[in-house]
């Protein structure tokens, strides 16, 4: 006899689904068009929603989850409202390739198109900036829909899926079975790589003379740090990571030349200019990272391997392109490299070393750490001795970002979390909470800046009624400082607008949202500060830094420009 | 250079829009697009005409192949192939006119399909250039409407776009 199928009510299937798929929680926001789904939470305990104080800062906290866990973000809103503030996460997601399931309420099927209350129409909003959505139109589709949402959001080039409900199918029912698997007809993702097209770059990557490894946030996502660990060290070639991507080669290690791109290290980008094979590894060849195209890396044979046919030759033409996934495509190589150590002669490869030793001399992220008023990159050097490189580190956008990339040395991945694609402001803070919820005892630093911190600071209160002892880290030149260097640079001084007038006192901001708030204003006591901070293992601390105004984040390659040509800080301008 | 796209997508509500959204958020070009269900009411196909260099078009390849909804994408213009469209014309056909009208028709093979005291509709089906040449041949102050399918096309010989 076949066993009986239960008969659930939407609301019912959509929280069974969850379970079924393993979810732990749940970031959301309730509201009208998704009231029966809450009456559903409230009846278990299984799958734990975290109620966030806004839908961007419930989408983030997803986001963050999903980059520090490898598994998928799940957020659920309301309607109208509820669906147009989680467009930003939506979006940050999209741009980083996040695995996120976002599941949005609608108005019930028969009020769609009427300009019903709170009526948006979410799949055509998202449409962009989601990997695919659904609109589910019978409560029979429901639980393969939200099969196919998580298969969908987390293969291939992972990304955000949105699932749209309408309300009266919550409140249908219909017979409940969690499909096993999913066959989707007209989406297959490529795993192996062409073995023919992998011994190719292997050959042309084993002659190269000037090589140079270049990898993305594929490494991260497609957990193949390891795999990448082993082809590098293997290999004993230069490897630069992107800013998605650090983390995945640890930054201690002598190979490591420091992240490339706009704000990269001045060895890294002369590295990619002189290279004579570039191998690129999860990477998109964004602007941020090649600077004029018509200039990037001119004496290059280039191989990309990449998950996503699409991400090859979009910017750049390849030489040897291989389609797979990071990992399985690593794996292979690793296993041929084993197999045929036949290596280039290692002559060349030693006067490249020489030759980048030469860039690194000349210490191109050198600040002064003798003065009074503090340098942003002093708090963050500090952080990174006292929490021994292996904190949860998420960063807003801006300046402390950049510094956050290039002076805290990651060694390890999914530990470094950011909005690199979108570039969203606002981030910060709630992807802190995402990664706290997941790992309640490790070290959470946000290193903020104070434009981006205010941007979702309401969720502060989340932390407080989830005790998620976050470490705030706010670099607070009271500008926006990024803006304020371009406008340095290229605008005469003109500061139209970056001035942040009026702000808040974030200690007593702190205090006021039940957490504890310290000010520090001179570099002698930073170090106090941190550490006094780090010891409060159940307190969420916001330490209000107040540094030094006119820092710029150096070096720096101008947009247009190539890698390199490359500015230093004044003081150190390149003959 | 031209290229006919041809595509097999799943006959589901979005996906029309998501195609069109792609051309547009990308900003390729694109020059027809004439959709609709086959033998398999599960699968439409559709037919997009549009133009780039060869690295564009290798993307808008790849992207329509990324879409969840797309099913396969061939470029039939990378082999012999045949492409129609279908043109519906009303013109102006008074007084000596209507004669010179209906022999121009039958020169490109088109069909008169409706008639009133004033007007013809005509229809033509042929490939782009030769729509064109027929529009051309008609005095600009006659012509009333113009309604295109946009091309649709299919491949020479054996070889079959199917599932
Ligand atoms: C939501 C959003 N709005 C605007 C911007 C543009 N933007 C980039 S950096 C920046 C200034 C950030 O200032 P702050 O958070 O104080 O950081 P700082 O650069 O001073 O370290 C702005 C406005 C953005 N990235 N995101």
């Amino acid at each position: 006899m076949a066993a009986q199928k239960p008969v659930l009510r939407g609301a019912e299937i959509f929280v069974r689904a969850l379970k079924d798929e393993g979810v732990e929680y749940v970031f959301g926001y309730p509201g009208g068009a998704v009231l029966h789904i809450y009456d559903e939470l409230f009846k278990q305990e299984e799958v734990k929603h975290i109620l966030a104080r806004h839908e961007q800062g419930a989408g983030h906290a997803a986001d963050g989850y999903a980059r520090a866990t490898g598994k998928p973000g799940v957020l659920l809103v309301t309607s109208g409202p509820g669906v147009t503030n989680a467009v930003t996460p939506i979006a940050t997601a999209y741009m980083d390739s996040i695995p996120l399931v976002v599941f949005s309420g609608q108005v019930p099927k028969h009020l769609i198109g009427n300009d019903a209350f709170q009526e948006v129409d979410a799949i055509g909003i998202t449409r962009p900036c989601v990997k695919h959505n659904f609109l589910v139109k019978d409560v029979r589709d429901l639980a393969a829909t939200i099969k196919k949402a998580f298969f969908i959001a987390t293969s291939g080039r992972p990304g955000p899926v949105l699932v749209d409900i309408p309300k009266d199918i919550t409140a249908q029912s219909c017979e409940y079975e969690y499909p096993q698997n999913v066959e989707i007809r007209s989406y297959r993702p490529v795993v192996r790589g062409h073995p023919g097209q992998i011994r190719r770059a292997l050959k042309l990557i084993l002659g190269a003379k000037k090589p140079m490894l270049y990898t993305g946030g594929g490494v991260v996502l497609g957990n193949a740090s390891e795999e990448l660990r082993e082809f590098t060290r293997t290999l004993g070639y230069p490897i630069t990571n992107t800013l998605m991507g650090l983390g995945a080669f640890p930054a201690s290690d002598r190979q490591f030349i420091g992240m490339l791109g706009m704000h990269g290290t001045y060895e890294a980008n002369m590295a990619m200019h002189h290279c004579d094979v570039l191998i690129a590894i999860g990477a998109r060849f964004d602007d941020r990272v090649t600077g004029d195209l018509a200039q990037f890396c001119p004496y290059a044979k280039i191989v990309h391997i990449d998950v996503d046919p699409a991400s090859i030759a979009k910017n750049v033409p390849v030489d040897i392109p291989i389609v797979g996934d990071v990992k399985s495509v690593l794996t292979d190589l690793n296993g041929l490299l084993r197999e045929n150590p036949e290596r280039a002669e290692p002559q060349p490869l030693a006067e490249w070393w020489k030759q980048i030793g030469e860039w690194q001399s000349v210490d191109c992220l050198r600040f002064n750490r003798n003065t009074e008023v503090i340098k942003p990159q002093y708090v963050i050097e500090k952080l990174w001795e006292l929490t021994g490189g292996d904190a949860y580190v998420t960063s807003d956008v801006g300046q402390h970002q950049m510094w956050a990339a290039q002076f805290y040395k990651f060694d390890q991945p999914r530990r470094w979390i950011n909005s690199g694609g979108l570039g969203t402001m606002g981030f910060g803070l709630p992807a802190a909470m995402g990664v706290q919820m997941a790992f309640p005892e490790a070290t959470v630093a946000c290193i903020t800046g104070e434009a981006s911190l205010v941007m979702c600071i309401q969720e502060l209160s989340t932390c407080l009624q989830y005790r998620l002892p976050v470490k705030v880290i706010n670099l607070n030149n009271r500008y926006m400082g990024m803006v304020r260097q371009w406008q340095e640079f290229f605008y005469d001084k003109r500061y139209s607008h970056s001035y942040m007038d009026a702000l808040p006192d974030f200690v007593m901001l702190a205090q006021s949202f039940g957490h504890v708030g310290v000010r520090v204003d001179k570099t002698a006591d930073v170090e106090g500060a941190l550490r006094e901070a780090l010891k409060q293992k159940d307190r969420l601390v916001l330490m209000d830094f107040i540094t030094d105004q006119t820092e710029n984040v150096y070096p720096m390659m101008a947009s247009g420009k190539g890698q390199h040509e490359m500015h230093l800080s004044p003081d150190r301008e390149l003959a | 250079m031209r290229h006919i796209l041809s595509l097999l997508v799943e006959n589901e509500a979005g996906a029309l829009s998501r195609i069109a959204g792609l051309f547009s958020a990308r900003a390729f070009n694109i020059e027809s697009l004439s959709v609709a269900p086959t033998e398999d009411a599960s699968v439409s196909r559709m037919t997009v005409v549009t133009s780039g260099s060869d690295q564009i078009i290798e993307q808008i390849h790849k992207q329509l192949n990324k879409l969840v909804d797309v099913i396969k994408v061939v470029d039939l213009s990378e082999s012999p192939h045949i492409e129609r469209e279908l043109m519906l014309v009303k013109v102006q056909a008074k007084g000596e006119v209507r004669e010179e009208i209906k022999r121009m028709t039958d020169i490109f093979r088109g069909r008169i399909v409706d008639v009133s005291d004033n007007t013809y509709t005509i229809e033509v089906t042929g490939d782009g250039a030769k729509l064109g040449a027929f529009l051309q041949g008609l005095d600009p102050r006659q012509i009333l409407e113009v309604v295109r399918t946009g091309t649709s096309g299919i491949a020479r010989g054996e070889k079959a776009i199917r599932l």
